[in-house]
């Protein structure tokens, strides 16, 4: 893990990663830095998996997946696996993002079950009709 | 009938497949031939994930030559997924697949490959398989999305 904390990277459909960084961005300005987008656009399951590994490097990280399954979270799992240092998160928001860039100082085993509550928890019908 | 689909894509079951075309198809099987991921059980388990409640059957060429007709024949509705031109090639040698349509649904840039569409890219040998397809009689096109544009082989080949 960097001094920084753990790194966080958006593996995602088309642009939505890099709008999801650029979102946390606005909201939450430099703390931002901690998030690297990367979309599937174009790339073969070779492709992907090169440019995963080239955001991560042999960083501490935390892999944000849209879906659970697909050539991203495919790609992610393939990659974690026995390596302990990088977690695959699936189904990825914007509050998680947020709370991912404000906690990232924190050990994995004590950050990965935070978002998942902060992920479910933000998913709630406000006006139910 | 009911191979609903028989598709050449690369990411094999992924979000195109299982939402785009699987909305529409309603396929209660995917059918994954590849000689490779029928011997890697922790590959298929990565692929089972994004199946949602269909059945995802893997297996090698050699014994899907001998269930394709079995897999047409049967009420239940299958996708057919190969992850390259040669291996559906190879399925449909002898003349297998004569008559049915192939779709080509995700080949992406690698060294040695030129983009044809967005999202298919093709090597010299590959273009080579494709015409070795048409040879055996399939009926060949490309199309990522049910919605999208359908581009026949013969605009993919020149």
């Amino acid at each position: 893990m960097s001094e920084q904390g753990v790194l966080g990277v958006v593996l995602a459909h088309g642009a939505m990663a890099a709008g999801m960084v650029d979102a946390v961005r606005r909201i939450a300005g430099d703390a931002a830095d901690g998030l690297v987008a990367i979309s599937n656009d174009g790339a073969s399951p070779s492709e992907l998996k090169r440019r995963l590994e080239s955001a991560v490097g042999g960083q501490t990280c935390v892999v944000f997946v849209d879906l659970p399954s697909g050539s991203c979270g495919a790609t992610a799992l393939a990659s974690a696996m026995d390596v302990p240092e990088r977690c695959v998160l699936c189904g990825v928001n914007l509050p998680v993002l947020l709370d991912f860039v404000f906690n990232r100082g924190l050990p994995l085993q004590e950050l990965l079950p935070r978002l998942v509550e902060k992920g479910r928890g933000s998913i709630q019908a406000m006006a139910s009709g | 009938m009911t191979v609903v689909l028989y598709r050449v894509d690369e990411r094999l079951i992924h979000g195109q497949v299982v939402i785009g075309w699987g909305y529409q198809l309603r396929p209660e099987r995917y059918v994954v031939v590849d000689d490779v991921l029928a011997r890697s059980d922790w590959e298929q388990d990565l692929y089972r994930l994004g199946a949602g409640d269909a059945d995802v059957v893997f297996t090698t060429v050699e014994d899907a030559r001998g269930s394709i007709a079995r897999w047409r024949d049967e009420s239940e509705r299958s996708i057919v997924l190969t992850r390259d031109i040669g291996t559906m090639l190879a399925l449909a040698r002898g003349g297998t697949l004569s008559g049915e349509n192939v779709n080509l649904g995700g080949l992406h840039h690698e060294p040695g490959r030129t983009e044809v569409l967005t999202y298919l890219h093709l090597s010299p040998d590959e273009r080579g398989e494709l015409e070795a397809l048409v040879g055996e009689g399939v009926n060949v096109y490309a199309r990522d999305l049910p919605d999208a544009h359908k581009v026949p082989v013969e605009t993919l080949l020149s």
